[in-house]
C-alpha cells in the first residue's frame, strides 16, 4: 500500500520547528554563558598583566578593559578594585560575571525539560559557586582561581552539552548563541586594541608593547596556538591575521562566523527557512572573511573592517529574533 | 480514632490475608535496614527531581514529596467495585454537566435546586448551549476516596477541574519496584505504567472534527509556568506523552484558530490539556488581569476549533454542596443506585442542617465549598473554641459557602516512620480517564497524613504519599509463599 500523498510532508512538518520561546531561551542562555567566560578570561589576563606594570600604565589598561568589554556608564577615574568588583560581582551591571551566569541559569531553568539533567546540574553548580563568592579584602590577588573556575565551568558545560543533548535544533540554537556572542565580543576586543596601537606592522614589537600584545593573544586563548604557528616572535600584522582570519582557531572571528553560519544553515533546513535573512547576512559575512587578505584589511583600515563585522553581527542577531523568536503574526498568517 | 478501619490488621497481631506477605517482609528487616532503604528511596526522588515547589522562597526551593515505602494493598475484588462505582459516578457527572449547560432538566424537575447551581462560583454562563466533543466535560478526574469504619469505600471529593498527583503515583511505583522487587513480583500487582499513553489517547480522541489531521491532532500541555507548584508534573507528563509543554505566551488565536509559535512558524493546535484554572484561561473572557492565558482562546473553543481538557465550567460539579446531590444525579440520569456512597454531608443553607451543625461543631469538619488542597477547613475535634467561634460567624454570614461533614475516621495503614512501622491515616485517589472509553489505571495515589493522629493528607499541609497495589486474580497475593 502506498502512503497517502502528503505522508512525508506531514511527517516532516511534525518535526519541523520547536517552540520559539524555548529556542530563544537556549540562545540567550548560551550567549550569557559565553559572555561570562569571555569576561572571566579577560579579567584573568589583565590582573596578571597588572602585576607586571607600572601604576600609570595600569590605569590605562583598566580603561582599555572597560572599552573592550563595552561596559557603558563608567566614567572618570577608575579605581581598579571597584571596577573589578563591578565587573565580577555587581548585579546592577548586567554584564558582570555573576549577572551573566545567573541570567544563563535563569534562561535554562525555564526550559529544563528541554536539556539533559546533567546540563542543568552543571550550570546550577556553576551558579551556586559564583554567587557564594563575596568581594572580601584582598580577593583580587586571589581571584585567579575564581576566573579559572568560571572558564572551566563553562567549558565543562559545553562538553556535557555536546555529550548528553541530542544534536537537534535546540543544540544548534545553543551553538548559534555562543558564536554570535563570540564574534561580537572578539571584534570589540580587537577593535579596542588596534585603536590604541600603532598601525600593525610586519615587524617584531619592541619590549614596551610586548606585554599588551601577549595579553591580547591570551585574552583570545590563542597565545600557545600563535607560538606554534609563528614562534614566540610577536609581529602585530601576524597577530591581526591570526585572530581575524585563521579558520582553525576557536577564538578567531573567522572560526566563530563559520560556526555561526553552519548552525544557521542547519536551523534553516530544519525549519524550512533557509532562504531567510539571518542565513543570508551570515553567508555574506562568512564570504567576506574567507576571501579577505590581511594586507587589504590594513589598507582599508582595520577599525572600519572590525566595525563592519560588528554591525553585521548585530544585524544577524536582529534577524534571528525577527525570523525565529519574535516574528510578526500577520506576516506569518499571510504566507 | 480507634474506630478507624485498619487496612492491615483484622485483629491485634492478625494481618488480613492480602497483607500477610508484606508483614513477613517487614518483620524480616531490622530498623536500620528499614531506615537505610527509606533514605535510598528519598535520594532517588531528589536526584530525579521528583519535587514540588514551595511558594514564597526566593531561590525557588524545591522539596521532595514525602514518600512512604510500605505499599497500600487493595484486593482485586474490592478494586472491581471501586472501578464500577467510579465509572458510574463520572458518567453521571458528565451527563449532569451537559444537562445544566443545555436544557437544565434536572433543575426544572427540582432534583437539584436551581439556586445551588447558579450561585456557584464555578458555574460558567459562557458555557451555556456550547457543545463539547463527545459530550465529555470531565475527561481527566482524580477522585478522593475514604474507607469508612465498616470497611466500605465512600467518595470524599470529586476533583473535576485540574487534578494533580498522577506523576507521584508513577514515581512511587518506579521506586518501590526497585526497593522490593521480589515481593512486588510475587504479589501479582496490576501495572500502571501505561497511564501517560492512555492519557494521550484520551486527549487525542477528543480532537475537534475539523482538525487539520483528525487522526493525528496536535496536542499540547498548557502550564502556568515554572513557578507553579505542580510544574514538575507538567514537564513529566509532557515528556512522557511526547507533546509540547507550552505557556500562555506560546499560543495565540487568529480567526478563532489556536496556534503555537515555533521556529518554523505558526503551528495549529487542536487539543489543549490545560493545567491552568478556568479563571486564568482567557483574559478577554474571564479574569482580565491573567497573564497565564491566551486572549481569544474561549472564542476559538466556542467555535469548536480547539478542545480543552477538562472543559470549562466543570468546577460546578465538584462544588462541595453540589457533591451532596451526586447520588440523586446517578439515580436521575442512569436509573441506578450509587455503587460508591457519599460521605454524609450537611448543607448549611438548610435551616435544620445548619442548626445541627452549629450545635455539634466540635465533632464536624467544615469545608469551604469552592476550595481544595486542604485550605479553608475547620476540623472540629482538633479545633480551638476560638476557631469554632470564627467558623460559626462565617457560616452564619455565608451559609452557601460552607458544608459540614461528620469527622470521619479515615482508615489506617502501616507506614515507615523513622525506622519503625506505625499506623497512619490514608486516603486513596484513583485517576479516571474518560473519552471514547473509560480507563482507570489500577491503583492511584494513596495520600498519607504523616503526622500522628492527623487527618489531613494534602501535600501542602504536611502529607505524603505511598504506592497503591491492586492485586490480580481476585487478589489475596496467593502466589506469595
Amino acid at each position: 500500500m502506498r502512503p497517502p500523498r502528503n505522508f512525508y510532508a506531514r511527517t516532516f512538518q511534525r518535526d519541523a520547528g520547536m517552540l520559539s520561546r524555548v529556542a530563544s531561551n537556549l540562545y540567550w542562555m548560551s550567549r550569557y554563558l559565553e559572555r561570562a567566560e569571555h569576561t572571566a578570561r579577560l579579567l584573568d589576563v589583565e590582573l596578571q598583566l597588572w602585576l607586571d606594570q607600572s601604576p600609570e600604565v595600569g590605569a590605562g589598561r583598566w580603561r582599555f578593559l572597560v572599552d573592550a568589554l563595552q561596559i557603558r556608564g563608567i566614567q572618570g577615574r577608575l579605581d581598579p578594585l571597584e571596577l573589578a568588583e563591578a565587573l565580577v560581582f555587581s548585579r546592577e551591571n548586567f554584564s558582570s560575571i555573576v549577572s551573566c551566569v545567573a541570567a544563563a541559569r535563569e534562561n535554562l531553568r525555564h526550559v529544563r525539560e528541554q536539556c539533559s539533567s546533567e546540563m542543568w546540574e552543571q550550570l546550577n553548580k556553576l551558579y551556586l559557586q559564583v554567587i557564594e563568592r563575596r568581594p572580601e579584602k584582598g580577593w583580587i590577588l586571589k581571584s585567579h582561581e575564581l576566573f579559572r573556575s568560571v572558564q572551566e565551568g563553562a567549558h565543562l558545560f559545553q562538553g556535557i552539552t555536546d555529550a548528553t543533548m541530542s544534536h537537534g535544533e535546540g543544540w544548534q540554537f545553543i551553538q548559534l548563541g555562543r558564536y554570535v556572542e563570540r564574534s561580537d565580543t572578539l571584534a570589540a576586543l580587537l577593535d579596542t586594541h588596534f585603536d590604541r596601537a600603532a598601525q600593525p606592522a610586519d615587524q617584531p614589537v619592541d619590549s614596551g608593547e610586548y606585554l599588551s600584545w601577549v595579553g591580547l593573544l591570551r585574552g583570545c586563548a590563542a597565545f600557545e596556538a600563535y607560538c606554534q604557528a609563528h614562534t614566540a616572535e610577536i609581529r602585530p600584522l601576524r597577530v591581526a591575521e591570526f585572530l581575524i582570519l585563521n579558520p582553525d582557531l576557536p577564538h578567531s572571528i573567522r572560526f566563530s562566523v563559520d560556526r555561526m553560519n553552519a548552525a544557521l544553515h542547519l536551523i534553516g533546513d530544519l525549519t524550512e527557512r533557509r532562504e531567510k535573512t539571518p542565513s543570508r547576512i551570515a553567508g555574506r559575512l562568512r564570504a567576506k572573511l574567507s576571501f579577505s587578505q590581511i594586507e587589504e584589511i590594513m589598507a582599508g583600515g582595520v577599525a572600519a573592517y572590525l566595525r563592519s563585522v560588528r554591525s553585521e553581527c548585530a544585524q544577524i542577531h536582529d534577524a534571528i529574533h525577527q525570523i525565529y523568536f519574535d516574528y510578526s503574526v500577520e506576516a506569518e498568517l499571510v504566507s | 480514632m480507634d474506630t478507624a478501619y485498619d487496612e492491615m490488621f483484622l485483629a491485634p497481631a492478625v494481618a488480613r490475608d492480602h497483607y500477610r506477605a508484606l508483614e513477613k517482609t517487614l518483620v524480616g528487616l531490622s530498623p536500620d535496614e528499614l531506615r537505610r532503604t527509606q533514605q535510598a528511596a528519598d535520594l532517588t526522588f531528589l536526584h530525579e527531581g521528583i519535587t514540588f515547589t514551595v511558594y514564597g522562597s526566593k531561590e525557588g526551593t524545591e522539596r521532595i514529596f514525602p514518600n512512604d515505602l510500605v505499599p497500600r494493598i487493595i484486593p482485586g475484588d474490592e478494586w472491581a467495585r471501586i472501578e464500577k462505582g467510579l465509572t458510574q459516578r463520572l458518567t453521571a457527572l458528565n451527563l449532569f454537566l451537559r444537562d445544566i449547560y443545555h436544557e437544565s432538566r434536572i433543575l426544572a424537575e427540582g432534583v437539584v435546586p436551581r439556586e445551588l447551581i447558579y450561585s456557584c462560583r464555578h458555574f460558567r454562563r459562557e458555557m451555556r448551549g456550547l457543545n463539547v466533543p463527545r459530550d465529555i466535560y470531565v475527561s481527566i478526574c482524580g477522585t478522593d476516596l475514604v474507607r469508612l469504619p465498616d470497611g466500605q469505600f465512600a467518595v470524599l471529593e470529586d476533583n473535576l477541574r485540574v487534578p494533580s498527583g498522577v506523576s507521584y503515583m508513577l514515581a512511587n511505583r518506579k521506586v518501590l519496584k526497585r526497593v522490593f522487587p521480589t515481593m512486588f513480583r510475587d504479589y501479582g500487582v496490576w501495572p500502571i505504567d501505561h497511564y501517560p499513553q492512555a492519557l494521550l489517547a484520551t486527549l487525542r480522541s477528543l480532537a475537534p472534527l475539523n482538525a487539520a489531521y483528525p487522526n493525528d491532532p496536535t496536542t499540547v500541555l498548557l502550564t502556568p509556568g515554572v513557578s507553579n507548584s505542580a510544574y514538575f508534573e507538567h514537564t513529566f507528563l509532557a515528556q512522557q506523552m511526547g507533546i509540547e509543554l507550552v505557556e500562555g505566551r506560546d499560543l495565540l488565536v487568529h480567526d478563532n484558530l489556536v496556534y503555537m509559535r515555533t521556529t518554523a512558524g505558526l503551528r495549529r493546535v487542536d487539543v489543549i490539556y490545560r493545567r491552568v484554572d478556568d479563571d486564568f484561561l482567557d483574559p478577554l473572557c474571564f479574569r482580565r488581569d491573567s497573564i497565564l492565558g491566551v486572549p481569544g482562546l474561549f472564542n476559538a473553543y466556542r467555535a469548536g476549533n480547539v478542545t480543552l481538557a477538562n472543559a470549562i465550567g466543570t468546577g460546578v460539579a465538584d462544588d462541595k454542596a453540589v457533591y451532596a446531590y451526586v447520588p440523586e444525579m446517578i439515580r436521575y440520569y442512569l436509573n441506578e443506585d450509587a455503587i460508591l456512597p457519599n460521605v454524609p454531608t450537611f448543607l448549611l443553607t438548610e435551616p435544620a442542617e445548619r442548626q445541627h451543625t452549629l450545635d455539634h461543631l466540635d465533632s464536624m469538619v467544615v469545608k469551604a465549598v469552592g476550595e481544595s488542597g486542604g485550605y479553608g477547613m475547620l476540623i472540629g475535634p482538633q479545633s480551638t473554641a476560638q476557631q469554632r467561634q470564627e467558623f460559626r460567624a462565617r457560616i452564619l454570614a455565608e451559609p452557601r459557602n460552607y458544608i459540614a461533614q461528620p469527622a470521619l475516621a479515615l482508615s489506617t495503614a502501616p507506614c515507615l516512620i523513622d525506622g519503625a512501622v506505625e499506623s497512619r491515616h490514608v486516603d486513596p485517589r484513583p485517576y479516571i480517564l474518560m473519552a471514547d472509553k473509560v480507563t482507570l489505571v489500577p491503583g492511584g495515589l494513596t495520600r498519607v497524613a504523616l503526622r500522628r493522629g492527623s487527618l489531613v493528607v494534602n501535600s501542602s499541609q504536611g502529607g505524603g504519599s505511598k504506592d497503591t497495589w491492586v492485586l490480580r486474580d481476585g487478589g489475596r497475593g496467593s502466589r506469595v509463599a
